[in-house]
């Protein structure tokens, strides 16, 4: 017999008023009571809607009915078999609106936790793994260390197994990596910055993403022979072409949305103003918010983030750790239309962020020596729909008002880096700069595939890590038809 | 990790390091940068491309002791490795059409001249240099410098070494002279590429400067480094680092590099209060 409690088992987290002083993780994960429980309340519909819910149809019913019979490591490896990041997915993933969107008790009730439990598994079978191996420190081993030895290994001839390069160890990188690697290929994933993971390490923050688990997960594809080669810039270094002639057969660009929009408002190159970029990548990938780490960042007392997305909320919450006094959020429309998920805005109120909805910057204002003093905004109301339904805000008349700060933060989208478009001929891109492709990752290149924000433009983890796992499939259909061409 | 495989001091606080990067050194073109990590905890800054060596496979950089990241990559002795070197970066130089060219270079951004003044001497444009400095004990390159130019003017602040007074005089001189430049390269300090643009736009002379300001992934993701040029936001990584030195918005830039100037001051006091604590250590 199915758990009939109606609600979720409650995830367990850090109060507000300690969490928004320190970095560490906000929901503090399941104990193995919690998890039993909250297994056993899965009804193990036949058609399994939550499966459907999926972008990379993780086989959540046989998942959850090992859990709800304790056998977690079980559970992990079914949900590892097509999904290539576990631990990130049942954190980061927007569930609501996936597979617990579907789920058949959220009709009358709540529905199954499903991203706890797959957080619960993946974080109790890699415990279980590093206590077999503990030779093995933390941390990925894919940073700089290496990497001038293992440059020279990805051209050597005679290298068994066919060659595949991914540009960009962000989710779709990492899930096509994955795959193919599993398919029998050797991956090769070349990544611009000096850590891999993409947006899980420059982005989303530590206290939602811990980045030694990031770090766990990347460690568990170089282990599957999957080899990271950091500091590359492709489109710089190397060119896609240059990567053909070097013996990749198929090349998988997966090199996110990483160009931050500003607003085209005057004052916005005063100091303290920041890309929402910039600011999370001086937190989360050069650790600013640490004292052992070398890169500055520029809190101060009152800041302002522009934007409603998860990436705002992520933004208004690093800065309330790092010491802000206060943090306003400034968003044009209502809170309905909010983009980020429920629980990152739930959150974020907890934590003392002031929320100024149907409110939009004008103008920011700077002292003589550049220093960002305050923000003009104006009021808006909400109008007729627009192109994405959304009502549209429109300004109200004579509405401005000034909020004191001395930090900005601009957090109103991103669009795909240009870097492999410009050195790419034949790589056809839209108006956005988004890779053009036929199927979701076929792209106009022949042997090219792409996935994730440089084909959609900024949106969430799992879609991006569903484009890795078609994409890998399509690599490898079209390798064999290569193959089968010179037979 | 890339090996350093030369170390040498060209002047006080200026060092020179060769390091092994082969791909970078197959690619990299004048007027280029690299990211440097010095160590693991380090911060990423930007650093111009001296020089390089595509069949040896090492490139070569020059910078300036000037805070904690500076002072870190100076701590690495030659077969030390740096952490992270990432590039090149940033758009190569374009001399096209150029016949006679002044460049002029200011204290460390003479370390960015010369490969530019090289790059068109080779090319067969004839170059003069003008190169200045504080003072005598700051000069570097003075040899190279010479090799590639037809006239080399040296200048220094205080008179101790060449002519006494600012580069712009040495240029307003040399123009005035009937030098006949089709442009001017300009690099170094923000205050001095905005007085040579100044002095050129009177003479409606092309002027390109090479901005180094801050930035973090050099790729334009942060968007840190961004500058007006002529009233639009550029990125300095992806749309530069070489801009039209008349349309450049100086002031802002020279704001925004004293982004964190209070907080390079803190690193830096800490660092020399611990400094004095283990000189005193030492002492016992």
């Amino acid at each position: 017999m199915p758990n009939m409690q109606k609600e979720k088992t409650a995830m367990p987290e850090q109060l507000p008023d300690v969490r928004n002083k320190n970095f560490s993780e906000v929901a503090l994960g399941y104990s193995e009571e919690q998890a039993l429980n909250e297994a056993q309340r899965c009804l193990h519909c036949k058609n399994a809607p939550c499966v459907t819910g999926c972008p990379v149809s993780v086989r959540i019913p046989e998942f959850l009915a090992l859990a709800a019979k304790g056998d977690f490591v079980g559970a992990y490896h079914v949900i590892k078999s097509t999904n290539s990041l576990p631990a990130v997915c049942g954190r980061v993933c927007p569930q609501e609106t996936q597979c617990e969107g579907k789920c058949v008790r959220g009709i009358k009730g709540e529905p199954v936790g499903i991203g706890r439990l797959e957080r619960f598994c993946a974080d109790r079978a890699m415990k279980l793994m590093k206590e077999k191996s503990p030779d093995e420190s933390e941390g990925a081993t894919n940073s700089a260390e290496d990497s001038c030895i293992e440059k020279k290994a990805f051209t050597s001839e005679g290298d068994d197994g066919i060659k595949v390069a991914v540009i960009g160890s962000g989710p779709a990188g990492l899930s096509c990596a994955g795959d193919l690697s599993s398919r029998g290929y050797k991956v090769t994933v070349f990544e611009a910055l000096h850590k891999a993971g993409g947006v899980l390490v420059y982005g989303i923050p530590e206290f939602r993403l811990p980045k030694d688990i990031v770090a766990s997960e990347i460690k568990e594809l170089e282990k599957k022979g999957v080899d990271i080669q950091c500091n590359m810039v492709i489109g710089k270094v190397l060119s896609i072409d240059e990567l053909f002639d070097a013996g990749f057969k198929a090349v998988f660009v997966s090199t996110g949305a990483g160009l931050p929009r500003f607003m085209g408002i005057e004052g916005e190159n005063s100091n303290g103003v920041y890309s929402a970029n910039e600011f999370l990548t001086r937190v989360n990938l050069m650790k600013a918010y640490r004292s052992d780490y070398g890169t500055p960042v520029r809190a101060g007392k009152a800041v302002a983030v522009v934007g409603g997305g998860n990436v705002a909320m992520d933004a208004a919450r690093c800065a309330k750790r790092l010491g802000a006094e206060k943090v306003y959020v400034i968003y044009r429309r209502s809170e309905a239309e909010m983009p980020a998920r429920r629980e990152e805005i739930h959150h974020a109120k907890e934590e003392g962020i002031d929320f100024r909805f149907l409110t939009n910057p004008v103008r920011i204002n700077a002292d003589e020596k550049g220093n960002c003093r305050f923000i003009t905004c104006v009021r808006m109301e909400l109008g007729e729909p627009d192109e994405s339904g959304r009502r549209r805000p429109v300004a109200v008349d004579g509405s401005e008002y000034d909020i004191d700060v001395d930090t900005v933060i601009i957090a109103v989208g991103t669009v795909p880096n240009p870097l492999i478009r410009m050195t790419t001929p034949g790589l056809d891109t839209d108006r956005h700069g988004c890779i053009i492709t036929s199927d979701g990752v076929t792209t106009t290149k022949q042997g090219v595939y792409a996935g994730g924000d440089a084909v959609t433009g900024a949106a969430t983890v799992i879609l991006a890590m569903g484009a890795g796992r078609q994409a890998a499939q399509k690599i490898d259909e079209y390798i064999k038809g290569l193959s089968k061409k010179t037979e | 990790m890339f090996k350093i495989l030369k170390r040498d001091v060209l002047a006080e606080n200026v060092i020179r390091i060769k390091i092994d990067a082969p791909y970078i050194a197959k690619k990299a073109m004048a007027g280029q940068f690299v990211i440097v990590i010095p160590n693991e905890n380090s911060e990423r800054i930007p650093l111009t491309v001296a020089d390089y060596d595509r069949s040896l496979g090492t490139l070569t950089l020059i910078f300036q002791v000037v805070g904690r990241t500076t002072e870190e990559l100076a701590a690495l002795d030659e077969g030390d490795s740096v952490y992270s070197v990432a590039g090149p970066l940033g758009r190569a130089s374009e001399f096209e059409g150029m016949k006679k060219v002044a460049v002029v270079g200011g204290g460390l951004g003479c370390a960015i001249a010369y490969p530019q003044a090289k790059a068109l001497h080779e090319a067969g444009v004839c170059v003069d240099m003008i190169a200045g400095f504080r003072n005598s004990s700051l000069v570097i390159l003075e040899k190279e410098m010479r090799a590639v130019s037809k006239n080399l003017i040296m200048m220094t602040d205080d008179g101790s070494y060449g002519e006494k007074g600012l580069v712009t005089d040495a240029l307003r001189k040399m123009i005035d002279g009937g030098a006949g430049y089709d442009a001017v390269i300009a690099i170094g300090p923000p205050v001095m590429m905005k007085f040579v643009s100044l002095l050129t736009k009177q003479y409606g002379i092309k002027t390109i400067v090479s901005m180094n300001p801050i930035m973090i992934d050099g790729t334009g993701m942060c968007g840190g480094c961004r500058l007006t040029v002529d009233g639009k936001t550029k990125f300095a990584c992806v749309d530069g680092p070489d801009f039209d030195g008349h349309s450049v918005d100086f002031d802002e830039l020279i704001r925004r590099n004293n982004m964190y100037k209070e907080q390079e001051k803190q690193s830096m006091s800490l660092r020399e209060h611990f400094c004095r604590l283990y000189k005193l250590s030492d002492g016992n």
